[in-house]
């Protein structure tokens, strides 16, 4: 050690445990602050040997567990309740019972994630590889069987001629004058070190693009984006017609498309049975659906007076004779199968839909043909809707 | 071997010097490594690779390859999930249990037992990932603001479970490093490689041996060792929970989280018996971990296969005495239904086997104690396979019956998950000290001073040292 550098302090080894702790006990009886011991493992009572006062790194577990459990509370009551509260299980937004397992789990992780941190870096500054202490014979020994007392050349009792004697006296079996150099001071921004931020800035950039726009676009990380599986529009290799979609088993019905059996006959004389009553609610559907698909030809009140009149051939009223005379299952017929220059319009009502159209035919031509007694029926008793009808379909 | 119980033995066999110690414990990692090692880690990493393998298999064409299908949804992956998630139990049991109760003789084992339970999370927490089916997108089980507005369900016991898991590898993590530090500056000081010190300095922080930082040290040390301890009793609860909350004949029992404690307990401690009877062999440091160790262990596998024994036969209890037909049925099926013959390899192998250890002869016997932790491993893995399978393979409708036909994946990735663990437990041996050097120079005998009185003040010492 050149004498340019600068006295750390002296440092003393001993052989046994009970000489060092007589040592620490002595030194600080002597009044010296900034001394230390070093020993391969804890020594008992070496606390109150050095006189050191109780450490306060509970308190940091404390504070920032109960940190941890206050913060995970509430997240996660605002998460569940504020946020996006969603009905679990049939539980309250804010289900305290529920929350505990990750909050004692969060608080823990707290707990003890400071306390190491706090103490590594807060209570003891390290890392500090540089310390002058490291890379000596002094630490070699301490680091491995032997026990060690340094008095640092920053305490004001320290006196760089009578420190050797004083430890010696203490029974030290070696005593050693540790210096250090300058500190070194290194400058943050080098240029390498900006180089190398910005290497690592571009790594990971082109890393993290290439992941999230190649990579997940490649097998198998796209699964569910396409399937192996049969599309109704597309050719299919699994059947042998190469067709995705496939025919349905011959004589398959599907359902309510039940074939009609007078289908293509001019005038059956045969004829289906209305299965509806002109319920209220079944007439506002056969309303709604004779205004949508009838009316364009045969007029709002089935007087034949749309916008097709004057055209060849004009849309028939359905207030004639005939067709007041007309079985429901012969307007039926002509809705299902058409008449003259009319088409069928059975893929566009379904047949319920029919039966309520025709029931609701009945009620206009009721209404257009009305007698003295369907006035008093409507006069006497007004609203009696259902009834009314089911007369005048007698 | 005869045992005197009204003194304790010496937990270093031999009295050797500190500096003996160093030179033993760090020999493996000095030296280059024999015959022997190359031969068991070019298996156990062969085995590694065949689960990695499969694991592939898995990835690319989807978990249809493995037995799981309804009406058993959880296969393997659960059943290997919460086993190896159990043997890590017995690390922290270890470490942070036996040190707040003062068991010296912890010392020894430590830091091994808290590798392996770092090692067998790690292997526990493939499982549920590759269960998910897309492993890369394991991220949302992570709550972070994302720009479908949604967090994940905190009240869902798979959540808890990400929670427990990822807070008990970090912690466990943590205390095993904060334990490894002074070794650190140990190894520092004794190398000679300049590659070496350069990598045991970054880890070692530039530890000094400070006193003033011992007293800081000792006193973070039973902190965390406070925290682990709530913490493991809570990582298989909420593990149990996973069953626990189902309403599922078979899984909804308030018994099952004690009982899943017990149990990963002891099939941690025979995991780690297993381990550790061929590692003192190999490495040559049987006065180290000593025979008395094993005893000891023993007698924790006795007590914990005994309450787990306790469990068993109070769920048949429950059953019964619930009145409910479902469940007597559940548990009827389960002892003489299509898997008794996996419900009683479980209990032969957890309940009756281990009462042999009542022997002193059987306990102190390292062949016979070696063979019967061997047994607990196979029972401890078929109790998580029994209450898996055999609770969902009877649905509700007999018509939604089934049986569970593992497959040739499901095979491949457990047997690799032994050699994942024995791989990293390998390693381990050979790159760091396997007995923490620090606690075990503290228990030697003469370690301490011995003029020194009244512990009531200075007892938080690792390893509760005192000399009476």
């Amino acid at each position: 050690m050149s004498n340019e550098k600068k006295l750390y302090g002296a440092a003393a080894l001993f052989n046994t445990p009970d000489e060092i702790i007589h040592a620490a006990k002595s030194t600080a009886d002597a009044g010296y602050k900034n001394f230390d011991v070093n020993t391969p493992y804890p020594l008992h009572g070496m606390d109150r040997a050095m006189k050191l006062k109780p450490t306060k790194l509970g308190f940091v577990t404390l504070f920032m567990g109960f940190s941890g459990t206050a913060f995970i509370l509430l997240f996660m009551g605002w998460a569940m309740a504020v946020n996006y509260p969603m009905i679990i299980g049939g539980k309250p937004f804010f289900s305290l019972p529920a929350f505990i397992p990750i909050t004692f789990e969060v608080t823990v992780l707290l707990g003890a994630l400071s306390t190491v941190f706090g103490m590594i870096s807060v209570f003891f500054f390290l890392p500090h590889n540089n310390h002058p202490l490291h890379d000596t014979n002094y630490m070699k020994s301490v680091s491995s069987d032997r026990y060690g007392l340094v008095i640092e050349a920053a305490d004001e009792n320290f006196d760089e001629v009578n420190i050797v004697d004083y430890l010696k006296s203490l029974g030290a079996a070696e005593v050693e004058l540790v210096y250090y150099p300058e500190e070194e001071k290194f400058q943050v921004l080098q240029p390498k070190f900006i180089v190398f931020l910005v290497a690592l800035a571009i790594t990971i950039s082109v890393m993290t693009y290439i992941t999230l726009n190649v990579v997940v676009y490649k097998e198998p990380y796209n699964w569910m984006e396409y399937q192996e599986k049969a599309s109704a529009q597309k050719p299919s290799l699994f059947f042998a017609d190469n067709y995705g979609m496939r025919k349905p088993v011959y004589g398959t019905v599907a359902r309510g498309y039940m074939p009609y059996p007078y289908m293509g006959q001019t005038d059956p004389k045969v004829v289906l049975v209305n299965p509806s009553l002109p319920t209220t609610e079944n007439l506002a559907l056969g309303q709604k659906k004779y205004l949508t698909y009838c009316s364009p030809c045969h007029g709002n009140y089935a007087d034949g007076d749309s916008h097709l009149r004057g055209q060849f051939p004009n849309p028939p009223t359905l207030h004639s004779t005939r067709v007041r005379e007309w079985p429901d299952g012969r307007i039926y017929h002509v809705i299902t199968n058409g008449q003259n220059a009319m088409p069928s319009y059975a893929m566009q009502v379904t047949r319920d839909e029919r039966w309520a159209i025709i029931n609701y035919i009945r009620v206009l031509q009721r209404a257009k043909n009305a007698t003295e007694a369907d006035i008093a029926v409507i006069k006497g008793n007004s609203g009696n809707t259902k009834e009314s009808t089911q007369n005048g379909k007698k | 071997m005869s045992l005197d119980y009204s003194r304790e033995l010496p937990l270093v066999e031999g009295n050797p010097s500190l500096r003996d110690i160093d030179i033993i414990v760090t020999r493996p990692i000095d030296e280059k490594p024999n015959k022997r090692f190359f031969i068991a880690i070019t298996i156990t990493s062969t085995v590694m690779l065949i689960g990695f393998f499969f694991i592939a298999l898995t990835f690319y064409y989807g978990i249809g390859m493995w037995g799981n299908n309804q009406p058993v949804g959880w296969g393997f992956g659960i059943t290997n999930f919460v086993f190896w998630i159990g043997i890590g139990h017995a690390g922290t049991l270890i470490s942070a249990i036996l040190f707040l109760l003062r068991q010296r003789w912890r010392t020894g084992i430590a830091r091994f037992a808290e590798a392996m339970t770092i090692f067998a999370v790690m292997t526990a927490g493939i499982f549920p990932v590759i269960h998910t089916g897309r492993p890369w997108l394991a991220g949302y089980l992570i709550p972070y603001p994302n720009q479908h507005g949604l967090w994940v369900n905190f009240i869902s016991p798979l959540v808890w479970d990400v929670f427990a898991v990822s807070t008990y590898l970090t912690v466990s993590l943590v205390f095993w490093y904060v334990g490894l530090v002074p070794d650190f500056a140990t190894l520092r000081d004794r190398t000679v490689s300049k590659v070496k010190k350069t990598i045991y300095s970054v880890f070692s922080l530039g530890w000094r041996f400070s006193n003033r930082h011992w007293q800081n040290y000792e006193k973070a040390y039973m902190i965390l060792a406070g925290l682990s301890t709530p913490l493991v009793l809570s990582v298989h609860t909420i593990v149990s929970f996973d069953f626990a909350t189902a309403v599922l004949p078979g899984w909804h029992t308030t018994i099952f989280p004690p009982y899943f404690v017990a149990g990963a307990v002891f099939s941690g401690f025979a995991m780690v018996s297993t381990v550790l009877i061929i590692i003192r062999k190999v490495h040559g440091i049987e006065h180290i971990i000593t025979a008395n160790h094993l005893e000891k262990m023993n007698k924790i596998i006795l007590v914990t296969g005994s309450m787990v024994g306790y469990a068993y036969s109070m769920e048949f209890f429950i059953a019964w005495y619930s009145g409910s037909n479902i469940e007597q049925f559940v548990f009827i099926n389960r002892a003489f239904g299509p898997y008794a013959w996996a419900y009683w390899t479980m209990v032969s192998c957890n309940v009756f086997f281990p009462q042999l250890l009542w022997f002193k002869k059987i306990r102190t016997n390292i062949k016979a104690t070696f063979i019967l932790v061997l047994l607990v491993n196979v029972g401890m893995w078929f109790e998580r396979y029994v209450i898996i399978v055999t609770s969902l393979h009877r649905d509700f409708l007999p018509s939604s019956w089934g049986m569970f036909t593992p497959t040739i994946t499901d095979f491949g990735i457990l047997f690799g998950s032994f050699g994942l663990f024995f791989t990293l437990t390998l390693l381990f041996t050979r790159a760091l000290p396997v007995v923490s050097l620090s606690e075990v120079k503290a228990v030697v005998d003469g370690a301490q001073p011995a003029h020194h009185h009244g512990h009531a003040e200075a007892q938080p010492v690792m390893g509760g040292v005192s000399h009476e």
